[in-house]
């Protein structure tokens, strides 16, 4: 095994502006409330606690600060659906699920830097109004659970947890709920059910809008990790200071995390749209593999829609309509939403000339088979055709109708389901099968005609392309 | 099985993190309490989960069925999960598997989804693929317990096993 890659001292790219993951990697830290609080850590709670909740919120509407987790909606919005002559109790989730495939940001802020999301979820408390906040992560964290429940206590010894925190008469508590394994519990709804003690079975939206009828059917805010970082610093730079980072409509920083066959994978915090693909490949990333050429880019975790590398996309820039590539197309939500993919949760997982795409089609379909909660038929059923058929097309088993079956199958799913998972596990068959016709087909030709078909064995052995 | 003064302790702390009447939602944590103790949840354990928080058994079963992170047969001393998802993948974590049952003597050839785990004939190591552990940069990742591993390429397991004694 390699030593870790991400050691202390490592310096951010030149390219980075790092704030969230200012103390990630960061000389001489560690996560203790001492190191924070030195740094200068819990003073905008006390200056957030100054203002109004109404104020704060108010500030992180100015802000622009859409939300991180993959929907990019805009945090104060959505905080505002808060029915105002509400009088049950208010919740607010932090959704640490973090879990789809190519996002590993919130990993690093949780291990590194676990004050900065406590600082982040009590100043959002304050301003929704939220008494009690859940930190919901994923069961396969187990030490990420501890750092934070570690954390929890030495605020909670510092006065800035309980009943009034900070000397004021704010209170709030916060507890860690740990999930067990389904990625499900990443959509808000779901992830409420499970909170609830359920099969995280999503709800439908309309009337189950978590913020007027959430956890226990009371108002509930559910926020990814980096959104509730990016509050912090929101209120500590102010909210149209704030809005100033970034590209209008697309502000702040966010943080994205590579994969794939890149020189040097790894995690940058960017301006958002300040840098545009080929940077982040070429510059940041080192380049593609040795002899190696970019072939596809999936932009935001796995559920969005993959770019093929030599596309050309039409988007608008002012009034002027214009073209660009793949390696222009600046890191933004919205760009990359014209360009008929979107900047989900920040995971770009990069493929090189090696890669069969067919492959990597039937590795993303595998991952949704597994993952689909199995409510809603389109979805159960579909998820999993679409993992047999690829199976059967790497085992040597493939006929020529797969092709257009895969897409019927996927264009059957995506908006005939309660929750986005119906999007999530149709856009990859739609997008791959779509823009590598050739590459399906090309196993559309049975090889292995009356030999068992073990698939995970086949496709092991499959992982590169077939050179015939 | 036994229920320690210590688990029914901390089952109670647990509860005291949800509103009186949605004890229910204490059913996540209370499983990860078995489970942590135990090594996987018996019929007893959904009982006695069950009768903490006042529900129907079934209503506790149906989650230990549904989520992927609970298990009803026991695992090995050690239990492994290697990432499987796509940037692991890309880094050769089918290779990392097939070494590690390899050198650990583990057949996973009847694994299923609905019995996806597979136990060395001494016990001592148990495997499974698990879906995205998140942290794809530093492919092929795997768990051993509770303990993270990064870069576990085919050569490293021998070195990874040796770690677990």
């Amino acid at each position: 095994m390699a030593e870790p890659r991400y050691i202390t001292g490592k310096k951010p790219h030149a390219r980075e502006k790092r704030m969230i993951f200012r103390n990630v990697d960061r000389a001489g830290w560690n996560p203790s409330i001492e190191k924070y609080i030195k740094d200068g850590g819990y003073k905008t709670l006390k200056k957030s606690l100054k203002l109004k909740p109404g104020e704060v919120t108010d500030e992180v509407k100015a802000s622009g600060l859409r939300g991180r987790g993959g929907a990019g909606f805009p945090t104060g919005v959505k905080w505002g659906f808060i029915p105002p002559n509400n009088t049950k109790p208010i919740y607010l989730i932090c959704n640490a699920d973090e879990s789809e495939p190519g996002t590993f940001k919130d990993r690093y802020i949780i291990h590194q830097d676990p004050h900065q999301l406590i600082e982040g979820i009590l100043i959002s408390s304050y301003a929704v109004g939220a008494k009690i906040a859940y930190i919901y992560i994923r069961e396969e964290f187990p030490e990420g659970a501890i750092i934070l429940e570690n954390a929890i206590e030495e605020a909670r010894k510092a006065g800035l947890l309980g009943k009034g925190i900070a000397g004021t008469g704010f209170e709030c508590e916060i507890y860690v709920h740990r999930g067990a394994g389904a990625y499900i519990c990443g959509e808000e709804t779901g992830l409420i059910e499970s909170l609830e003690g359920k099969r995280p079975y999503p709800r439908i939206k309309p009337p189950y809008f978590p913020a007027a009828l959430g956890l226990y059917m009371c108002p509930t805010i559910v926020n990814n990790v980096e959104s509730l970082c990016h509050v912090k610093h929101v209120m500590e730079m102010g909210g149209k200071q704030y809005g100033q980072l970034g590209t209008p409509r697309n502000t702040g920083t966010r943080i994205l995390c590579v994969s794939g066959d890149v020189q040097k994978p790894g995690y940058f915090e960017i301006e958002v749209g300040k840098l545009t693909m080929g940077e982040l490949i070429e510059d940041l990333c080192g380049g593609m593999k040795k002899g190696r050429k970019l072939k596809a880019v999936i932009p935001g975790g796995s559920s969005a829609k993959v770019l093929r590398a030599g596309e050309t996309y039409t988007i608008r820039d002012g009034d002027q309509e214009k073209n660009i590539g793949l390696n222009d197309i600046p890191m933004d939500f919205d760009t990359l939403a014209a360009c008929g993919s979107m900047a989900g949760s920040g995971g770009v997982i990069v493929m090189d000339d090696s890669r069969d795409m067919a492959w990597v089609l039937n590795n993303i379909n595998t991952f949704y088979a597994h993952e689909s909660c199995g409510q809603c038929t389109p979805c159960r059923e579909g998820s999993l055709w679409m993992k047999k058929i690829t199976d059967r097309m790497l085992a040597g088993g493939g006929v020529p109708s797969d092709v257009e079956t895969l897409v019927s199958v996927g264009d059957n799913i995506a908006g005939r389901t309660i929750c986005a998972f119906g999007e999530a596990c149709s856009w990859p068959t739609q997008s791959f099968v779509g823009k590598f016709p050739e590459e399906f087909k090309k196993h559309t030709k049975r090889r292995n005609v009356g030999k068992a078909l073990n698939p995970e064995a086949k496709v092991a052995s499959a992982s590169l392309m077939d050179k015939d | 099985m036994e229920v320690t003064k210590e688990l029914d302790e901390k089952a109670d702390e647990a509860i005291s993190h949800y509103p009186a009447d949605e004890k229910r939602s204490a059913a996540l944590p209370l499983l990860h309490l078995v489970q942590q103790q135990f090594g996987f949840i018996s019929d007893d354990a959904v009982s006695w989960v069950a009768s903490k928080l006042e529900i129907e058994p079934i209503k506790i079963l149906e989650l230990v069925t549904f989520y992927p992170g609970f298990r009803q047969k026991a695992p090995g001393k050690y239990h492994i999960r290697v990432c499987r998802t796509l940037s692991c993948a890309m880094s050769g974590c089918h290779q990392t598997m097939e070494r590690i049952c390899e050198i650990a003597g583990i057949d996973r050839s009847n694994v299923s989804h609905h019995d996806p785990i597979a136990v060395s004939a001494d016990g001592k190591f148990s495997i499974e693929f698990a879906e995205c552990l998140a942290s794809c940069g530093t492919g092929p990742v795997c768990l051993v317990g509770d303990d993270f591993h990064e870069e576990v390429k085919p050569k490293d397991a021998k070195a990874l096993l040796a770690k677990y004694k």
